[in-house]
C-alpha cells in the first residue's frame, strides 16, 4: 500500500513539476491573472464604485456578494451537520470501554482563569475593531467573527463548557447563525425591493441619507456583521460539540 | 546547468515557490493515501488544501507591488494630504479676506463632495491582485468548517468502533458483515486493505 | 539574495519540515500543535506576499481555531497513533 501510494505521489509530482515550468515567472507583472481586465477593473475602479479603500473587502462583500452569501450558508450547514452527526439518542450512549483520558474533573486553575478574565474584554474589543475596520484595513466579518468565537472558546477552555454555554447556548448559537444569514439575505432583498437587483446595495441610497457609492460602503458593513454573527456562533457550536463528543457537559 | 535557459534555472530560481507548493501538495497527498490513522489523514488533507490555497494566492503576487489597500494618494477618502498642502499655501501666501474665503469654500466642497478617480493602468500595477485573495479567504474559513465536519465524523467512527485506525475499522466492519446474513444481491464486501 | 527572498526561503523550508514532522510524529497532540505551527508559518508567507487579509484569516482560523478543533478531537479519541 505504501509503495503504491509513493508511486502515485511521485507520478503526480513529476506531472506537476513538468507543468510548473509553464507558469509565468514569480511575481511577473504581465502574468495572465494579473493582466486580466477583471483584476485591473477591481484595482482601478473599487474606489470610484464603492469608496472602500480595502479592495479585498469590496470584492468580497460587494462585487462577489452572492458568492460570499453562500459561503456563509456553507459554514452554517457545517455547524448543523456537526450537531447532527454527534447528537446522542438513547441507545447511543458511550460504552464504558470508550471513556476519555480527560474525564477526571479538575478545578479551573486560578492563574489561568484570572488571566483569561483580563484577556477576554481585549479580545472581544479587538474583534469588534476588526469587524468595523474591515473597509480600511485588513479584516472583516470572517476574521472578526472567528476572533469573537475564539473568545467564547477561551472561556470554555479556561473554566469548563457549561460556563461558556451559560453565555451562549448551542441552541441560541445556531439561531444567531441563522440570524446572520438573514441579515445578509435581508440586505440583498431590501435592495431588491427598492428597485435594484439582489445584493445591489447602491439602491439603499433611497433610504440612507448618503450617495449611491456610500450606500454600498455602509451596506458592506451590514453584510459583514451578518457574516460575523454566523461565523462567531458556528465556530463556538462546532467547538462545543467536538470537545464533549456531543454531550455538551464537562470540560475539554 | 544553472544557465539562463536551463530547466533547473527555470524551476528552482524563477519558480522556486511553485516547486515547494508541489512538495507540500505531495506530502499531503501521500498522507491521505498511506497513513492509517484518520486524524493523520485529515492533517494530510489540510496540508493538501493549504498547498492549493498557497498556489492560488501566489498567482496574484506582483513584483514590487504593495498590499491591495489604496495608498493615501489613491484613497477615496484620503484628501487629508492635499488639505495640508492647501492650508500651508494659505498660510504662506498672504491671508487676506478675498484669498481665504474661496479656499475655505473649496475645502468644504471637498468634504461634501469628493470625486475619487479611476486608477490608470500604470497605477494598477502597483497593487497586488485582490481577486485570488478574496477567493482564498472564504476558502480558508469554509475549509475549517469542513475540517470540523470531518473531525465530527472521526469521533462518530470512534464511538462506533472504538478505534480510529483505518485497518482496525475495516476489520470491524468485515466482522460485522460476516456476522449478518446479507441477501445475494448486496453481497459485495469491502476489501480489507493492508496498511 | 535580498532579505525578503531569504525570509521566503527560510519560511518555505520550515513549512516543509513542519508538515513532515506533523505527519510523522506518533503522538497526535504533538501532530496537532505542529500543524498549528505550520499554519502560522503559512500566515507569515502570505503576509510577505502582500495578501494581508488572507494572512489575517489564516492567523485566526488556521493557527487558532482549527488547531483547537484538532486538539479537542484528539482528547476525545486515542492520543497515540500507529504511524
Amino acid at each position: 500500500m505504501k509503495k503504491v501510494a509513493l508511486a502515485v505521489t511521485l507520478f503526480i509530482g513529476a506531472l506537476l513539476l513538468y507543468a510548473a515550468k509553464d507558469f509565468s515567472v514569480w511575481g511577473h507583472l504581465q502574468s495572465p491573472a494579473s493582466a486580466s481586465p477583471v483584476s485591473k477593473h477591481f484595482i482601478a475602479d473599487t474606489g470610484v464604485d464603492t469608496e472602500v479603500p480595502n479592495m479585498v473587502t469590496a470584492v468580497l462583500a460587494d462585487y462577489r456578494g452572492f458568492d460570499t452569501m453562500f459561503e456563509t450558508v456553507v459554514i452554517f450547514i457545517a455547524g448543523i451537520a456537526i450537531i447532527a452527526i454527534l447528537r446522542r439518542t438513547g441507545a447511543d450512549a458511550d460504552s464504558p470501554a470508550i471513556q476519555r483520558e480527560s474525564d477526571v474533573v479538575a478545578e479551573p486553575d486560578l492563574i489561568v482563569t484570572n488571566t483569561v478574565r483580563l484577556l477576554i474584554p481585549v479580545i472581544q474589543l479587538f474583534a469588534f475593531y476588526v469587524l468595523a475596520h474591515g473597509h480600511v484595513s485588513p479584516g472583516g466579518g470572517f476574521q472578526g467573527g472567528v476572533i469573537m468565537g475564539a473568545s467564547f472558546i477561551l472561556v470554555a477552555l479556561a473554566w469548563d463548557l457549561p460556563k461558556a454555554l451559560d453565555r451562549l447556548s448551542v441552541d441560541r448559537a445556531i439561531m444567531l447563525a441563522g440570524v446572520g444569514i438573514l441579515i445578509y439575505a435581508g440586505i440583498g432583498l431590501f435592495s431588491m425591493l427598492l428597485g435594484g437587483e439582489f445584493l445591489d446595495y447602491a439602491e439603499l441610497s433611497h433610504v440612507l441619507p448618503v450617495s449611491r457609492e456610500m450606500a454600498r460602503y455602509h451596506a458592506m458593513l451590514g453584510v459583514e456583521i451578518g457574516v460575523a454573527f454566523t461565523v462567531t456562533t458556528v465556530m463556538f457550536a462546532i467547538y462545543a460539540n467536538l470537545s464533549t463528543r456531543g454531550r455538551l457537559e464537562g470540560g475539554l | 546547468m544553472f544557465g539562463e535557459e536551463g530547466l533547473l534555472n527555470e524551476l528552482l530560481v524563477e519558480r522556486f515557490n511553485y516547486c515547494v507548493y508541489v512538495v507540500l501538495l505531495l506530502i499531503g497527498l501521500y498522507a491521505m493515501i498511506a497513513k492509517n490513522n484518520l486524524i493523520k489523514k485529515l492533517i494530510g488533507m489540510s496540508i493538501f488544501q493549504t498547498a492549493i490555497i498557497l498556489f492560488y494566492v501566489s498567482i496574484g503576487v506582483k513584483e514590487g507591488a504593495t498590499i491591495p489597500i489604496y495608498l493615501a494618494e489613491h484613497d477615496p477618502h484620503g484628501h487629508h494630504a492635499e488639505h495640508i498642502v492647501h492650508l500651508d499655501e494659505a498660510n504662506t501666501i498672504d491671508v487676506s479676506e478675498e484669498n481665504a474665503t474661496p479656499l475655505r469654500l473649496s475645502h468644504e466642497q471637498d468634504h461634501g463632495h469628493h470625486a475619487p478617480r479611476s486608477l490608470t493602468d500604470e497605477e494598477t500595477l502597483g497593487y497586488a491582485n485582490p481577486l485570488p485573495h478574496v477567493l482564498m479567504l472564504t476558502a480558508i474559513v469554509v475549509g475549517v468548517a469542513t475540517l470540523g465536519v470531518a473531525l465530527a465524523l472521526t469521533q462518530r467512527i470512534y464511538r462506533a468502533y472504538g478505534t480510529i485506525e483505518e485497518d482496525a475499522v475495516l476489520a470491524a466492519i468485515q466482522a460485522e458483515d460476516a456476522a449478518t446474513v446479507i441477501p445475494d444481491v448486496l453481497a459485495t464486501k469491502p476489501k480489507a486493505k493492508k496498511g | 539574495m535580498t532579505g525578503l527572498a531569504l525570509f521566503n526561503l527560510f519560511i518555505l523550508v520550515f513549512m516543509v519540515v513542519a508538515a513532515v514532522i506533523s505527519l510523522r510524529v506518533k503522538d497526535l497532540l504533538t501532530a496537532s500543535v505542529v500543524f498549528g505551527i505550520y499554519s502560522f508559518l503559512m500566515c507569515l508567507l502570505w503576509a510577505e506576499m502582500g495578501a494581508v487579509d488572507v494572512a489575517f484569516t489564516e492567523a485566526a482560523v488556521g493557527a487558532g481555531v482549527s488547531a483547537v478543533f484538532l486538539v479537542a478531537t484528539v482528547f476525545n479519541v486515542k492520543r497515540s497513533s500507529s504511524d
